[in-house]
């Protein structure tokens, strides 16, 4: 289509251009991948998201790999039950480094300044991490996961949802652990990522030199 | 940046100093790869066998019989469990007159007798004189006498021994009922009982909630996963076979089960995970909560955090 085509009418109408119009004006590439960030950004607390993320990748990895082989693969095989630990030790190098960066988020009050929708996607994504975790510990297929089934019954049964959410229905729980769940944090994750580099991070508490106010609510 | 743009405007008057932010992933993703590869290759992972009603009922006959007398009386913790499985009166867990229990109702109904005892026996009955004979004495009587040969049957394996690998009581009143618990006990050690527990009348199958309720009313599961740390009361929740991490950021979960009133309480379950789940909402909303959003101005933890840009401000 050439650009005679197109008149100012078509243009306001056109919900393709008004998505990259919203999308350039909310997210330009220098923020997306930003060379120069705030003098305040140095400190080992914004590494803590990166590492967090890291780990998340070998989570995926690994779990990409477990579920290709088939959920008794592990149990068999020697190569298997490597694959296995990398995903048991780089789900404790995610969970370890979330719990720090959102601890180091808390005392930073990382949702001022109208980020308050980054905080809460941020505690979103660590509940639902422990769902997705909590889903895999039960599909293990061994002792652990078999213990862990009988007893979380009663906690999910108390609360009604023992039949929609059954700890005890292996198909189920393997499904959710494998696709609905990751897919769900990923996705929260990407989206998180977004609203950082959106926004910018968060400036120092306090009066910082030659900025404006800070909103505490962390309203928009 | 320019001047139309909010971060440009929000970082108004403040150093701004190169930084690579993918530099910065890749090393931490390098780092991450040698820890993580690390760990799994120096420590591995656990991995100890699931527990089969094979290897119970080979292990411990006197439980497993006596869990069986309890499934057939309707004595068991699953007969007598309440929604989603039974309706037993007064079951459900409840705060006040709300219990998602109940209302959510009886939506996977389990007969013990009938799903755990009866089925699998009329299985295990074709070919087996005895066993046919035994299952049809017990159906032709009445509600009032089956409950008197089991419950008659139940009080005596207390004292049970094992003569000749087979459980054995003293002499008593039990109708048929050793007859039939003998041939599920046979039945269970020969791996069979595990795969009628979860026939469904497909080929495939992925619901085990059958077999893993049987199991959870013995006390041989639960003896295995207290010497192993993994009991409610020893925060189980959190930990994993052997000296391994396991849900470790559990630990508040767990938590609450540790202490009064919530570990003597009836509806633990259900008050833990409202109580998890308000927690969580206030962790969502601490940017609108005053004195939650507060704390971190008070408590100086930044100056910590920014201490180097504090000093050289």
């Amino acid at each position: 289509m050439s650009e005679a085509n197109s008149t100012p009418r078509n243009e306001s109408s056109s919900w393709t251009l008004a998505i990259r119009r919203l999308l350039q004006r909310k997210l330009p590439l220098v923020h997306l991948l930003p060379d120069r960030q705030p003098v305040f950004v140095g400190s080992w607390v914004y590494i803590f998201g990166v590492v967090a993320i890291a780990g998340l990748i070998w989570v995926v990895a690994s779990g990409m790999l477990l579920a290709f082989f088939g959920p008794m693969w592990w149990h068999q095989s020697s190569v298997g039950r490597f694959v296995n630990s990398l995903h048991l030790w780089s789900v404790q190098v995610f969970f370890v480094f979330m719990v720090l960066h959102l601890w180091g988020q808390y005392f930073m009050a990382g949702w001022r300044d109208g980020r308050a929708k980054t905080w809460m996607v941020g505690v979103v994504i660590f509940a639902f991490s422990i769902v997705t975790a909590f889903t895999g510990f039960i599909s293990q297929q061994n002792f652990d996961g078999e213990w862990i089934a009988v007893n979380a019954k009663d906690a999910t049964n108390s609360a009604g949802i023992g039949t929609l959410f059954n700890v005890l229905n292996y198909g189920q729980m393997y499904g959710l652990h494998i696709i609905l769940l990751p897919m769900l944090v990923a996705t929260l994750v990407g989206v998180h990522v977004l609203f950082v580099r959106m926004k910018g991070v968060v400036k120092p508490i306090g009066k910082v030199q030659g900025a404006q106010p800070s909103n505490e609510e962390g309203a928009s | 940046m320019t001047n139309d743009d909010p971060q440009a405007r929000y970082y108004a008057g403040i150093k701004m100093i190169r930084y690579d932010l993918i530099k910065e992933f890749v090393l931490a993703f390098v780092v991450v790869s040698i820890v993580v590869v690390g760990l799994a290759g120096v420590f591995s992972s656990p991995d100890d066998p699931a527990v089969t009603i094979q290897t119970w009922s080979t292990k411990d006959p006197v439980d497993f019989v006596t869990t069986a007398a309890s499934e057939l009386d309707y004595q068991s913790g699953t007969a007598q469990y309440g929604p989603p499985y039974t309706n037993t009166a007064d079951a459900a867990q409840a705060l006040g007159p709300v219990s998602p229990q109940s209302l959510a109702g009886v939506t996977t109904p389990i007969d013990t007798a009938k799903d755990f005892v009866l089925q699998p026996l009329g299985f295990a009955a074709v070919g087996n004189p005895t066993l046919t004979a035994a299952l049809a004495k017990y159906n032709a009587a009445s509600a009032d006498q089956q409950q008197s040969w089991v419950g008659n049957y139940a009080t005596a394996l207390a004292d049970a021994t094992i003569v000749n690998d087979e459980v054995s009581v003293a002499s008593g009143d039990y109708g048929p009922v050793p007859d039939m618990m003998a041939g599920l006990l046979g039945l269970a050690r020969t791996g069979a009982l595990d795969g009628l527990l979860l026939s469904n009348g497909n080929l495939y199958q992925t619901d085990f909630t059958k077999p893993l309720l049987f199991l959870g009313d013995g006390n041989y599961l639960s003896g295995l996963a207290a010497d192993q740390h993994l009991t409610g009361d020893q925060w189980g929740m959190m930990n994993e076979t052997g000296m391994y991490p396991g849900q470790t950021w559990l630990w508040l979960f767990s938590f609450w089960y540790q202490i009064p009133p919530f570990n003597t309480a009836s509806n633990t379950d259900l008050v833990v995970i409202l109580l998890m789940i308000v927690l969580t909402t206030l962790l969502a909303l601490v940017p609108f909560i005053p004195i939650l959003r507060d704390i971190p101005r008070w408590v100086p933890v930044h100056k910590i955090i920014w201490r180097r840009y504090y000093r050289g401000r």
